[in-house]
């Protein structure tokens, strides 16, 4: 194998193509991308490529440019796989896939978060919409609503500053200590831990709300006040 | 002359796309303005119906794309409006036979050609959709005051977002105003407190729209319809007039005191 033919990696999957990157640059790998795919153009024509840039941050444009060039070229990109919380939400935001039925080996699928303390959280700063899921190894903040037909799904607390409409689950790995809280908790379905709640029906004048697993073991819903 | 593309999606099927670009492209004609439709739905072709050209049909966006025609030979021109044009979907093929850069190609080469670009959207989000907002310069979304069309229509504003695409507009299409009043249905508030974008125009639920779109003439060419004054408000809309979205010193009709009480 020749030195551009290292930076990408392509082979056979049951259901099509999957390329992996390495860590050059993405502009790098895009070209040797492409031109492996315009030097065999019938081994390429109608396949399906998932994508795995390990931990390569990529942007919506970037996706988009990509999957617009592979298009072109009769591919139909269907999922990117990426150690980047970053890279999968920008994935899911485009309708693609970020799993693909042969999962990636436990280890490298699990981003650093153990290492970097109980502080750790992501800090998404719009409306989740329908369609979105954004899951994460921490604690998940949200400064917008969670719209029905969205889901978060984290293994500490979920805080939403707005309204939760959609599907919230805490603790994922189990851990019963966490919370969810939000300015308007009316969420589809509501899990801590592997209790679930389910339909809480919107109030017409909400107050903040907090959700937990109480002394009993019971997930309950309390208001919220200051002091 | 420099043309704006509309593109008109939804998500859901159903909600009334076809029939708001239809009435949306007839208003914008009437009014003056060049306006060139595209129906994006090929293989399940529509928008020749409505717009009542479907015998007219020689050449179709495929032939365009394959070279098989030039653009202006698939431009059909409407049978009473001289300054509206259809570019007919293919029915006989799928919508693999389109990519976002034919889009791209056909949009640029229209720009120099009229005013406005309407592109009729496939329902889903799947390839059609990803080609009808390709080469789009605003998105318009249109919904039904119903739950499932609500979430479908959050959905494809999201995927808008993450396109770059937003903000985008919102049309509510078949609101009827006695049933929100009695709480049977989502007020237009309900569906804009949840997907909170700009709304473009409430089209309220009316028997003439079905009648038009069979027989081939868009309401919005009826003066007495209140959905074709509707749609025409939101043409005008549409070229930057300011409408108010209830005239009432006009008459004070039942169905605007209706209108009134619904909040719009």
């Amino acid at each position: 194998m020749d030195e551009t033919n290292s930076l990408i990696q392509i082979k056979g999957l049951r259901d099509g193509l999957l390329v992996s990157l390495s860590d050059a640059s993405w502009d790098e790998q895009l070209a040797v991308l492409i031109s492996r795919v315009d030097a065999q153009p019938s081994f390429f024509q109608g396949a399906r490529l998932a994508l795995d840039v390990s931990s390569q941050v990529l942007h919506v444009d970037e996706l988009v440019d990509l999957r617009d060039k592979l298009s072109e070229r009769g591919i139909s990109l269907w999922a990117v796989i990426s150690e980047s919380p970053t890279t999968e939400q920008t994935s899911q935001l485009l309708g693609l896939a970020t799993r693909i039925s042969k999962p990636r080996p436990q280890e490298s699928r699990k981003f650093a978060v153990d290492d970097l303390g109980e502080g750790t959280a992501l800090f998404i700063e719009r409306t989740l919409r329908s369609g979105t899921r954004i899951e994460f190894a921490g604690h998940v903040v949200v400064l917008g609503d969670v719209n029905p037909g969205a889901e978060i799904v984290a293994r500490g607390n979920i805080i939403i500053w707005g309204r939760l409409r959609g599907v919230a689950h805490a603790g994922a790995k189990n851990d019963r200590e966490t919370v969810v809280c939000a300015l308007d908790l009316s969420p589809m379905q509501l899990r801590i831990a592997d209790e679930t709640l389910s339909a809480i029906v919107p109030r017409s004048k909400p107050t903040p709300q907090l959700a937990r697993i109480d002394e009993k073991g019971k997930l309950l819903v309390e208001n919220w006040s200051a002091g | 002359m420099t043309a704006q593309i509309i593109t008109i999606t939804s998500g859901k099927g159903g909600v009334g796309k076809t029939t708001a670009v239809a009435n949306l492209a007839v208003a914008l004609a009437a009014n003056g303005s060049k306006v060139v439709c595209i129906d994006g739905d090929i293989g399940l072709r529509n928008l020749d119906v409505i717009l009542g050209l479907e015998n007219r049909i020689v050449y179709d966006i495929v032939d365009v794309i394959e070279g098989r025609c030039r653009l202006k030979q698939a431009m059909i021109r409407d049978k009473k409006i001289s300054n509206l044009y259809l570019i007919p979907a293919a029915q006989a093929r799928d919508k693999n036979a389109v990519s976002a850069s034919d889009m791209n190609r056909l949009a640029k080469d229209l720009r120099s050609e009229c005013d406005y670009v309407l592109i009729d959207s496939p329902a889903g989000i799947e390839r059609g959709f990803k080609n009808a907002i390709a080469a789009a310069d605003r998105v318009i979304v249109v919904t039904n005051p119903e739950v499932s069309a609500v979430r479908d229509a959050d959905r494809v504003i999201g995927i808008l977002e993450a396109e770059g695409k937003g903000p985008a507009s919102l049309i509510l299409n078949r609101l009827n105003p006695a049933m929100v009043k009695k709480n049977d249905m989502l007020s237009a508030d309900d569906v804009l407190d949840l997907l909170a974008i700009e709304l473009i125009g409430i089209v309220p639920e009316d028997e003439g729209v079905i009648v038009g779109s069979n027989r081939g003439t868009p309401v919005s060419t009826d003066p007495k319809s209140r959905a074709g004054q509707a749609f025409r408000n939101i043409a005008r809309r549409i070229t930057g007039e300011d409408v108010p979205f209830l005239d009432l010193d006009k008459s004070g009709s039942l169905w605007e005191r209706i209108q009134k009480l619904a909040g719009r």
